[in-house]
């Protein structure tokens, strides 16, 4: 096992490259991380509507819906969820455009496993601050 | 896209020619129009008033001698009706008695009387020669007297060896003829005549039916009478002839001809025509001169006119061509970022794919047993490798991202440094090939300046692809250094140095000038300098050249920081750390 251990993070991860989510679940499971994959906008939506979930991996870019459209709706669904976009296109007004609809962070691909796991595990902290202070 | 420059030239040239035509057609036609006519009345009708003033000068004196004549003829003929006695004696003293009486009332006009028999022998005179008894029967004077109740001779020498001419009346006494006769003092009547002057040449002289002179003219002239003036029939009806005559030496003189009613003479007044319309040619002259002097300014005019004129056009020719070329350029820039955006993107999502099977094979190596340790290392030498290359692609493909993302013309707060960063980056191996080193020396915090970022790189990438080219295959460096200028005003200062050949002096006024270019034919299209100028002269910045041979050329740019100096808007650091 490497990288830094997330136990019991419930990760949904979205995109439409198959091969990427794939491998990418792989890796991430190895290390520990519950990882739910949706090939499309359509298939988060469902996942989302079926599980919760601590952290979520957006791409900005695929075929059916827009990842800036799937986020507005995720924001709606689920307020506290962190989203971290991870997209292809090197457009930073793309991702900042992310940032303001409220992500929580962004990354280019290809990206280091080590970094997007520090982010996610940045993410799931952050949940659990706020969780803790709105349960107080 | 644009025409070949002889094509350009010519049409310019028929252009300037166009404009001067046209230019010389509305301006000297009309003045040559307006001044021949004005010239042309004003002649005719001077022309009409120096003959009228002429005729009647000449008819004036005319009358004048006619009068003369007609009383001196009146004052014989009354004599010849006071004689009554014939006698020899009681005639002469008659005759000295009127005479002296004559020479108290009228001066020295009359000469001398005589008497005269039907058989021409003058029996009685009184006068200063000797001519009693004096026998005429042979002179034409008597014998036409003899025809006539009154006659004038003409002008002759007769017996005393002198001009004179007689009045002579034809008188009946005791039935028999005789003829009184008086003598009229030549010098008195030549003066006359002889007082009618006009300007430098002109004259007035009697002659008769023959034409034979019957005065002097002016003193210092020799008249040669022409002989038309004899001819009877030119008068016509008229009284008065005013005519133009040419004579043998080419002169065109002025006459005017007036027949005596007493006499069967003429009064000539002869002038040179160029000394009687002698103010009308100095008008005319005077007119021609300042005619003259109008076409010269008019045609100088029109030359200096037409060329800069056209000049102008020319060169608002040239700039609209550099904007047109700007456009065009910043529009292939915009749609090679779009197209890199495009590949970027695409390229990413694989590579991403094979970077993360790569840190799955090393996962899985991991775990893998019975492997020689060799073989171990060697795998994830081999993985490494392929991570190292997938981090390669993704430093190429967010560096086009990069440049795209500022092919966007539309300004923005920029950070120029960042903007050269990337373009250096970008012809680092280009640069590389030729052999010229690129280095960069920029200063820290220069404040983010409003500007188009596509334009900021279309200038520094001109100003570098220059510099390699410059520099050919020997290679060399270029070093591109920023700076703040805060003493006077706020500038922003990018040097773009190189070490290449330098341009001749001879070039360096014009290097900006639109299609200016010492590239080879097809190489270059003289526009890219001057795009700088004109993106950097737009943006209210300077752009300056200072080269010399053999050293290397130095761009300076100077840029007003036109905003209030904002602050660099903060990005999380994970931006940049690709």
């Amino acid at each position: 096992m490497k990288g830094t251990p997330l136990p019991h993070t419930r990760l949904l991860i979205v995109d439409d490259e198959q091969s990427f989510v794939d491998v990418l679940t792989n890796r991430l499971s190895r290390r520990g991380i519950d990882v739910v994959k949706a090939y499309s906008g359509a298939q988060a939506l469902q996942a989302l509507r079926q599980n919760i979930f601590d952290v979520m991996v957006l791409d900005l870019k695929m075929e059916d819906m827009d990842g800036i459209e799937v986020l507005k709706i995720v924001r709606k669904m689920a307020p506290d969820l962190p989203v971290i976009i991870l997209t292809g296109h090197g457009s930073r007004t793309a991702a900042e455009d992310g940032m303001t609809l409220g992500a929580f962070d962004y990354l280019t691909k290809p990206c280091e496993l080590k970094e997007l796991m520090e982010k996610i595990s940045l993410a799931r902290q952050a949940k659990n601050k706020q969780n803790g202070e709105t349960n107080k | 896209m644009h025409e070949p420059i002889t094509d350009r030239k010519e049409f310019y040239q028929v252009l300037t020619r166009n404009i001067r035509i046209r230019i010389l057609l509305v301006s000297i036609i009309p003045m040559m129009l307006t001044l021949g006519i004005l010239c042309r009345q004003f002649h005719l009708a001077y022309s009409e008033k120096i003959s009228a003033h002429i005729g009647e000068l000449v008819l004036k004196h005319t009358q004048n001698i006619d009068t003369f004549l007609k009383e001196k003829l009146g004052n014989i003929r009354y004599l010849a009706r006071q004689l009554s006695i014939t006698e020899p004696d009681m005639a002469q003293q008659f005759l000295t008695s009127q005479l002296s009486e004559l020479k108290d009332e009228y001066g020295d006009v009359f000469t001398d009387l005589g008497l005269v028999d039907s058989d021409g022998i003058q029996f009685a005179y009184e006068g200063p020669f000797r001519l009693v008894n004096a026998d005429y029967s042979e002179a034409a004077w008597f014998l036409k007297s003899m025809d006539s109740p009154y006659y004038i001779s003409d002008v002759f020498a007769g017996l005393r060896g002198h001009p004179h001419f007689i009045l002579a009346v034809k008188l009946s006494a005791q039935g028999r003829t005789y003829i009184l006769r008086s003598t009229i003092n030549f010098t008195t009547f030549n003066s006359l005549v002889e007082n009618v002057q006009i300007g430098r040449t002109g004259t007035a002289f009697i002659v008769n039916a023959q034409g034979q002179l019957q005065t002097h003219p002016r003193s210092g002239t020799k008249e040669i009478v022409p002989s038309f003036i004899a001819d009877p029939t030119i008068f016509k009806d008229e009284h008065t002839l005013i005519l133009k005559h040419k004579n043998d030496k080419g002169n065109t003189c002025l006459y005017a001809l007036t027949l005596f009613k007493t006499v069967d003479w003429r009064m000539v007044f002869r002038q040179d025509a160029g000394d009687a319309l002698r103010d009308m040619w100095n008008a005319e002259l005077f007119t021609l001169i300042i005619f003259l002097v109008g076409c010269t300014a008019i045609v100088s005019v029109s030359f200096t006119l037409s060329k800069n004129l056209v000049k102008r056009i020319a060169r608002a020719d040239r700039k609209n061509e550099a904007m047109n070329q700007q456009v065009v350029e910043s529009g292939k820039l915009a749609s090679i970022g779009r197209l890199a955006a495009g590949i970027a993107h695409e390229i990413n999502n694989p590579v991403a794919i094979m970077v993360e099977e790569a840190g799955w094979m090393s996962d899985l190596l991991e775990e893998e047993a019975g492997m020689t340790p060799d073989g171990r290392s060697e795998f994830n030498r081999a993985i490494a490798q392929i991570t190292t290359q997938g981090r390669r692609c993704k430093d190429i493909t967010h560096k086009l991202l990069s440049f795209a993302r500022k092919s966007d013309a539309t300004e923005a707060d920029i950070d120029i440094n960042e903007t050269i960063r990337e373009i250096v980056e970008l012809t680092a191996q280009m640069a590389r090939y030729n052999n010229v080193t690129i280095s960069t020396r920029l200063a820290p915090d220069l404040p983010f300046i409003r500007f188009s970022p596509s334009e900021l790189q279309q200038v520094i990438l001109n100003l570098t692809n220059n510099a390699i080219d410059a520099m050919g295959k020997d290679g060399g460096t270029v070093e591109i250094v920023t700076g703040v200028k805060t003493q006077d005003d706020n500038w922003i200062e990018i040097k773009v140095d190189d070490n290449g050949p330098g341009i001749p002096a001879q070039y360096l006024d014009r290097i900006f000038d639109p299609f200016f270019t010492t590239k080879a034919v097809g190489k270059g299209t003289g526009l890219g300098l001057s795009i700088c100028y004109g993106i950097i002269q737009k943006m209210g910045g300077t752009i300056e050249v200072e080269s010399h041979v053999g050293q290397g050329t130095r761009f300076l740019i100077r840029l007003p920081v036109n905003v209030r100096q904002t602050t660099k808007p903060s990005t999380s650091d994970t931006t940049n750390n690709l």
